[in-house]
């Protein structure tokens, strides 16, 4: 295997835009988040060809071609796979992978969710615009109940997913969300998911203005509305953090008014929560059922991580037997000699 | 252990061991596979098992079997019909007694033929007292009753547990019959069962109990010595076309020096590919079980895109999942091995039966213009050389390559004269670490020679590259939708398949008479139409054969090959899909020998057949 020079190696944003002219619509929330990736990846403090993006197709599948690192534009939903053989073959690579609400949850929702279980090292951002943009305009499976669309006329019929539930349900040990235009709250939770060894999921509500603009208005633009998870604090939010979370006893949240309720009250954020119902109970919160939207890190759990775990198979298998000899393999089992 | 009868010697035998699919045929089949092996027969195998893993006990459909041709000279196929046949029930004697050659050998368990297993095999009277088997020699043997009293005693092993040793009984008594050393099943027995002793003690008694009944029963008068075969000099084994597979893979891995990733997801009959690579990760290999076979495919090509020789494994309803991931890698020009161990189809078809009728989805079963070559295993071990060659291509043409095997070829299994590992062909790895274009790195510049284009793996500073499924600019490797550069990219792609022909053996033909005739095989149809051919020639008649083992392209003197004969048959376990190829690319009038039942041809039938048209 090539191997970095190893040192730490001095980078800038501008030395991760690849040659390429981005090309998706002006006023895309995807230029946003290519920025802020792009400033967030000298932090890593890897060399450039340590670090690959591996995408499926969409919209948002198009960013590799942005970066100046390795990178794979392969099929429709099967970038968790790709990457997966990948990472474990390749531990000494930062391996993140780009999909979108269709890709990662319709086509590809199989690959997501084993990549997610086997906790393989790779990060995974989810550019959720609640549409299909590259197709022109069909619902996705995050779209709301009853969207018209081209492909619904009268309304979609499909209740739609919650990705972080989905996540935590298939048992990802990091769940993040993140915001297209906030760069701060975005640039913190791609370092906490860049630290995290293990799958990282991070969703990140992106504005389509072309096809389902202003989908998450009433965070993007009310900031009053963004609940800022921070672990171990109690959570509050509002411009006046006058609003605040609660648990109630069968484990279900809700938001509160702190005046009323009282500040210890409050429950407080634990990422580290060795039950995932806390994280689970935080990813129902939504703009629909209690006026907020959650964002920040949900859960981050250490946990065995699949490519560490097959590189020790290997190491012990090794210890125990020796280095495998192709002679003694062939000639392996019963064997007799014609002179 | 000697025997003090007398002994008749025999050139060949042909046994079938037939049962239930609890009751152990398979693990009896290849133990005296082995026994024979070791011996120095020639031979080869044919395992005949249900898809069901328990089918109801005595049922038709419940029947597994395991047929063994072994002989004092080489051989090509295991067998047409059975000389001897061992029935461990009525259902096992009902599904296989109509393929026993007249004046066979019938040795059956009389302990299974009570009056309910005989009505669930749908015979009326028992067959082994109704006269009904009169063309046969049949040999009544209470197996089940002289096994559970030959056990009787040892502690820790119920009645039921001795009665499942019966088939180490047969196999004692076959072992008897035959002149089978029986040291290694004694030691196949003790390692085999090593966590409970009791059992080893009741199956190597069972299995003693079985050869000194041979010995000491009148109903068997002598038994039969088959000499070993003349073989070349050298250390031997049996291999299975799976486990030849395996270690090709393995030894490809060596060759290259490429970490072997494997992704796989469990089907028959390639599982045990997936499950003997799992075994040897003090090799490096990697296995990955993936959650379908799209991932399995995926992983490995993503292991590949990072430097490893990346293979997946699987059979035709898996394949069929495969194609994008395989049209990515035509694209993104990366290697990748596809083991595609056929069965019969379409569907779940019949998961358990060979077939060879995947050729044409191999080839075209993609969207666009998706060349990809092919390389076919004609043999159990050489199954071994097809898995080298399918990594040397993609390695080195940077290309998806098929690997095609076969049901029957997977299972069934062979001697091999073990080469040595020094002699194997070289696979040249050769990553890009410089830029290619001044301070530059075009990934899709191509070698003037082969057509492939650098294999450039992240980690290598200074060639930081974006591939995708989006069609690229020549050299640059950018998107790019400009219709002259699209054609030109096809026509490259489809260049650097065709061109691997000046890279691969010329199609060997073998005609010692000088025929008008040419029969012309690919797969596993080689040795029984090699059989063929010698009876074809022992009747007088003069033919020709050729086999291929590269399908795409294919070698290049076969355009040649086919218009020097007169007549050109072309026997497939398919409708004609090589025919169907040769045809339209060599304007060849080929005729096609096809059948489509599940199981290989006979030379028998083969012979006719290729009678019918030298004759016509």
């Amino acid at each position: 295997m090539a191997e970095g020079n190893g040192n730490l190696v001095q980078l800038t944003a501008k030395d991760f835009k690849s040659d390429q002219e981005v090309r998706w619509c002006p006023g895309c929330g995807d230029y946003a988040i290519l920025n802020v990736i792009q400033g967030f990846m000298p932090e890593l403090g890897l060399s450039r060809e340590r670090i690959v993006f591996v995408s499926g197709i969409g919209c948002a599948a198009r960013f590799p071609y942005y970066m100046q690192t390795y990178g794979m534009h392969s099929i429709h939903g099967r970038a968790p796979a790709i990457a997966t053989g990948l990472a474990v073959t390749r531990p000494d690579l930062s391996v993140w992978v780009v999909t979108g609400d269709g890709d990662a949850l319709s086509i590809g929702g199989n690959h997501l969710i084993h990549a997610l279980r086997r906790n393989v090292n790779l990060k995974i951002l989810l550019f959720n615009n609640r549409i299909y943009g590259l197709t022109k305009g069909q619902y996705s499976p995050t779209s709301e109940l009853g969207k018209v669309t081209k492909s619904t006329p009268l309304g979609s019929l499909d209740h739609p997913f919650n990705p972080l539930s989905v996540a935590i349900g298939a048992e990802a040990s990091f769940v993040a969300r993140a915001l297209d235009t906030d760069k701060k709250g975005l640039t913190e939770v791609l370092g906490a998911a860049a630290r995290h060894r293990g799958s990282a999921f991070v969703e990140i509500l992106q504005n389509c203005n072309i096809y389902n603009d202003g989908a998450f208005d009433v965070v993007r633009e009310n900031k009053g509305n963004r609940i800022y998870l921070q672990h171990g604090e109690r959570i509050r939010f509002g411009e006046e953090a006058e609003r605040g979370v609660q648990q109630y006893p069968d484990g279900s949240l809700r938001v509160v008014d702190v005046a009323e309720a009282g500040e210890n009250s409050l429950l407080a954020h634990d990422v580290a929560h060795p039950q995932a119902s806390l994280a689970f109970a935080l990813s129902r919160i939504t703009y629909e059922t209690d006026g907020a939207v959650p964002l920040g890190v949900f859960r981050a759990l250490e946990q065995p991580v699949y490519d560490d775990l097959m590189k020790e198979q290997l190491d012990s298998a090794r210890e125990a037997r020796g280095e495998g000899e192709l002679h003694a393999l062939l000639h392996s089992g019963d064997t007799w000699t014609v002179t | 252990m000697a025997t003090s009868k007398p002994v008749e010697h025999l050139e060949r035998v042909v046994i079938r061991f037939a049962g239930d699919s609890g009751d152990g045929m398979q693990l009896t089949g290849d133990r005296f596979t082995s026994e024979t092996a070791v011996f120095g027969n020639d031979l080869a195998t044919l395992p005949d098992f249900p898809a069901e893993i328990r089918a109801p006990a005595g049922s038709l459909p419940g029947v597994s079997g395991f047929q063994v041709h072994f002989a004092d000279h080489d051989i090509l196929t295991p067998g047409d019909q059975p000389s001897v046949l061992v029935a461990m029930n009525p259902a096992a004697l009902k599904v296989n007694a109509g393929d026993l050659a007249k004046g066979g050998m019938i040795i059956a368990n009389t302990d299974a033929f009570n009056d309910r297993n005989l009505q669930k095999a749908g015979y009326e009277s028992n067959p082994l007292e109704d006269g009904s088997l009169g063309d046969f020699h049949v040999h009544p043997v209470a197996l089940s009753s002289m096994t559970v009293e030959a056990l009787k005693g040892i502690e820790g092993v119920t009645s039921r547990e001795a009665e499942r040793s019966k088939n180490f009984f047969a196999l004692g008594l076959m072992s008897w019959l035959y002149h089978r050393p029986v040291e290694g099943t004694i030691g196949f027995i003790e390692s085999k069962f090593a966590k409970r002793p009791e059992i080893v003690e009741a199956n190597t008694r069972a299995f003693r109990a079985g050869w000194n009944y041979g010995e000491t029963s009148e109903d068997f008068a002598s038994s039969y010595e088959i000499a070993p075969a003349p073989t070349p000099p050298g250390t031997y084994r049996q291999i299975s076309g799976n486990t030849a597979l395996t270690y090709g893979l393995v030894a490809a891995s060596k060759l290259s020096g490429l970490p072997l990733f494997l992704g796989a997801y469990p089907i028959t009959p390639a599982s045990d590919v997936l499950e003997q690579l799992a075994g040897l990760k003090h090799f490096g290999v990697r296995t990955f079980q993936a959650e379908d076979e799209i991932a399995a495919s995926g992983a490995a090509l993503g292991a590949a895109f990072g430097g490893a020789l990346g293979v997946t494994t699987s059979a035709g309803p898996g394949i069929v999942l495969k194609s994008e991931t395989v049209g990515l890698a035509v694209t993104l020009e990366l290697p990748l091995v596809i083991v595609d161990v056929q069965r019969a189809g379409p569907s779940t078809g019949m998961p358990t039966k060979p077939e060879q009728a995947d050729l044409l989805m191999v080839l075209f079963g993609r969207n666009s213009e998706s060349p990809v070559p092919v390389v076919a295993a004609s043999t159990p071990s050489g199954c071994f050389d097809a898995a080298i060659e399918a990594a040397r291509i993609a390695v080195k043409y940077r290309t998806p390559v098929f690997l095609l095997s076969d049901a029957y070829l997977a299972n069934g299994s062979e001697p091999w004269l073990i080469p040595d590992v020094d002699s194997l062909p070289a696979i040249d790895t050769v990553f890009a670490t410089e830029p290619n274009d001044g301070d530059r790195f075009l990934p899709y510049r191509r070698d003037a020679e082969t057509l492939a284009r650098p294999w450039a793996i992240p980690g290598t500073p200074g060639l930081e590259h974006r591939i995708g499924g989006l069609e690229k600019e020549d050299e640059t490797g950018n998107v790019s939708y400009d219709p002259e550069n699209h054609d030109r990219m096809v026509r490259l792609r489809a260049a650097k398949v065709a061109g691997i022909a000046a890279d691969i053996p010329a199609l060997e033909v073998d005609d010692p008479d000088g025929a008008d005739t040419l029969v012309l095989g690919w797969g596993s149809t080689y040795g029984a139409i090699g059989a063929a051919a010698r009876r074809v020639r022992a009747s007088g008649r003069k033919v020709a054969t050729a086999h291929l083992h590269h399908l795409n392209p294919f070698p290049r003197n076969t355009g040649e090959v086919l218009r020097a004969y007169e007549k050109v048959l072309i026997p497939e376990m398919n409708l004609g899909q090589l025919r169907m190829l040769v045809r339209a690319q060599y304007l060849v009038d080929a005729a096609g020998y096809n059948k489509v039942r599940g199981r290989p041809f006979r030379a028998a039938e083969l012979a006719d057949a290729i009678m019918a048209l030298v004759d016509s």
